[in-house]
């Protein structure tokens, strides 16, 4: 361990002015980056009304099992008897035969309700992200399905690679305070239409 | 599509059994709704997403008294750990400054790296890393809506502060990526200068690029091409994962070839260390110049002792130093010129250039075809005219942005170049201040140092 203790020659004083200014450069850059900081970090979330369901999510996940899962919006659900998020193309039959569903991994869970209705929902252990249920739905039904990022399994990553490859710019960093994108209700929807 | 065309009023006449009813057609024509959709490939374009709120059938009224759940929202991870990650870093800088400076000690610093590697790599996962901080910090001063978290402020600023002062303690023993590279190093072999100083040019435009990229938001590069990230996670592409296995299987001959050689935040650690206020020493106090030392270091860090210049030398030597102070801003600004005129190539990591020249191509019929990004754009109902416009915007700032990295990267050769025909005195064997990683390899080496820890008489 060091210390100058010579007599101050130019180049030294050159040396300290340049210390003293690269000090006083990251104070300043400090003093702007805090200026507009954020107390909390962002986190990666879809925005289901650009999701296109293209698949990415499913494969381009750093994650073996990718962080995002499909989500159902129970107060958008038409809880029809037949779901095209749910059934997969020519069914020999409507029910939870294998051969009938379209989910690849079998995660989506059908229960009768009551005549005529059924409910749908997600086994998120089992589902992979690939958003063929949200591409069933939003065709055929009323998009009841949709994509989102699970936070308890997503890491977070500084460059995400599922939205570096998605297609429709549908991933957007958003406020930790307000993680999900979530599909509200038709009535709140036209509820708060009626407000504003 | 049909349903969507209802109106509201007649969304909520719609009774039971006519939903019952639709639903038994809906059921018939799955196939040949199914066929429609496979032979139109443009499916999202024929079947609007539908718009926010916007229901083709009405919620059902329950009945049975079913009560209808609502999703659930897994919570993040505690905002508490980042914090702790940055005390923790704030903690690791100021032990590694300790174990530097005072307590001399490699088996100190080496367990301080495997401590790193292990906390910041694979507990923490390696992200947020002060390396890819850069582009988060670039981002926050050219994106007005992007506002950068404190924990990432404090990983780019606490280890640029902490080399101010003690040199780069970061590198030595804090960093996770160096740590790793630390660890597999066994036979080293020695880089010869020259090829060192032209390997080291890579890392500065490798900084330039991630600046260009990460302030036009188009990529954070630094982060995409991490070698190391894929093994903390333990879990990643195949691609990166090979990089990744090259690298290290490179860092078992080539000390650090890393942070050598590509890190963009040693770049700027590098500058920094020049004027730092302490800085490590091979020798606890003086040179006695056995040349012990010589070969002790893997990262090509050791200078030695200079040979007095001859009156000749300084003839030869003033004028080459003028002729490459004239020629420094010709080669930033020929290089320069040369970046900007690269918009076309480096725009392209922009999403946006490269959805412009896709829609343009299958708007000329050059290509067959669509993507799902000209799928996706054209379901939004935006015009060409408008992605054109603003995809143009984007090359207008590649093309500045063009100039500032040639530009930056011309000065760097040029610096360079000057720093070679500078004449320098060093009466012992010297850490270059710029290139030594403090890894603390050398300290054994020197006979002073024996002497300092008592092992040895005077």
């Amino acid at each position: 361990m060091t210390e100058n203790k010579e007599p101050v020659t130019r180049r030294h004083f050159l040396k300290d002015t340049l210390w003293g200014t690269c000090l006083a450069g990251l104070g300043g850059l400090t003093g702007f980056i805090v200026h507009k900081h954020r107390k909390t970090g962002t986190l990666w979330q879809i925005d289901p009304y650009t999701c296109i369901a293209c698949g990415n999510c499913a494969t381009y996940c750093v994650l073996d099992k990718s962080a995002v899962k499909c989500v159902q919006a129970f107060a958008v659900c038409g809880y029809c008897r037949i779901c095209f998020g749910f059934v997969g193309p020519e069914p020999i039959d409507v029910n939870e035969g294998a051969e009938n569903q379209l989910c690849p991994t079998g995660a989506i869970k059908r229960r009768f309700v009551e005549e005529p209705y059924y409910e749908y929902t997600i086994d998120e252990s089992l589902c992979n992200g690939c958003g063929k249920c949200v591409k069933g739905c939003n065709t055929f039904g009323n998009g009841s399905l949709f994509l989102q990022v699970r936070h308890d399994r997503c890491l977070n990553c500084n460059e995400c690679s599922i939205a570096a490859a998605c297609p429709s710019g549908a991933w957007k960093r958003v406020p930790a305070e307000q993680p999900y994108l979530l599909k509200p209700a038709l009535s709140e929807v036209e509820g708060r239409a009626g407000h504003a | 599509m049909k349903f969507s065309s209802y109106t509201k009023a007649q969304r909520h006449k719609v009774t039971k059994a006519q939903r019952h009813k639709a639903a038994l057609c809906l059921c018939a024509s799955v196939p040949v709704l199914l066929l429609l959709c496979m032979i139109s490939p443009p499916a999202i374009g024929k079947f609007e997403i539908l718009a926010e709120g916007g229901q083709r059938f009405p919620p059902p009224e329950f009945e049975s008294g079913y009560v209808q759940p609502s999703p659930t929202t897994p919570a993040p991870p505690q905002d508490i750990y980042q914090y702790m990650d940055a005390l923790v870093l704030l903690a690791a800088l100021g032990v590694g400054a300790y174990l530097v400076l005072k307590k001399r000690s490699r088996p100190a610093i080496f367990a301080l790296a495997i401590f790193s590697l292990l906390y910041f790599g694979f507990w923490r996962r390696g992200c947020v890393c002060s390396v890819g901080a850069i582009q988060n910090i670039v981002l926050s001063i050219f994106d007005r809506s992007y506002a950068v978290p404190i924990v990432v402020l404090a990983f780019f600023l606490l280890p640029l502060i902490f080399t101010l002062f003690f040199g780069r303690v970061f590198c030595a023993g804090v960093c996770p990526l160096g740590a790793i590279q630390d660890v597999v190093l066994v036979r080293p072999v020695r880089v010869p200068n020259w090829l060192e100083g032209a390997l080291r040019l890579f890392a500065y435009v490798y900084l330039g690029a991630a600046i260009l990229f990460a302030a036009t938001g188009s990529a954070f590069i630094i982060c995409r091409y991490d070698p190391f990230v894929s093994f903390f996670r333990l879990s990643g592409n195949w691609n990166i994962l090979t990089l990744g296995g090259s690298v290290l299987l490179v860092s078992i001959f080539v000390g650090r070839p890393y942070c050598r050689f590509v890190c963009p935040y040693g770049v700027i650690l590098r500058q920094l260390s020049r004027i730092s206020r302490w800085n490590v020493t091979i020798t606890p106090d003086e040179c006695v110049r056995c040349r012990l030392c010589e070969d002790s270091c893997p990262l090509g860090a050791i200078r030695e002792p200079t040979a007095d210049w001859t009156a000749r030398d300084y003839v030869t030597g003033k004028k080459r130093l003028a002729l490459l102070m004239v020629l420094l801003p010709v080669l930033a600004l020929s290089v320069g010129w040369a970046g900007s005129k690269l918009k076309n190539v480096t725009a392209r990591m922009h999403a946006t250039v490269r959805l412009a020249e896709r829609v343009y191509l299958e708007d000329e019929g050059l290509v067959e075809g669509t993507t799902d990004a000209s799928l996706a754009f054209r379901a939004t109902g935006k015009t060409t005219e408008q992605l054109y416009a603003e995809a143009s915007n984007i090359r207008a700032k590649f093309t500045l942005g063009g100039w500032f990295l040639g530009g930056f990267v011309g000065l760097i050769v040029g610096g360079k170049l000057i720093g070679l025909s500078r004449r320098v005195t060093r009466t012992g064997y010297e850490a270059d201040r710029a290139s030594c990683l403090a890894c603390g390899r050398c300290f054994a080496y020197c006979p002073r140092e024996h002497i300092r820890r008592k092992r040895v008489e005077n």
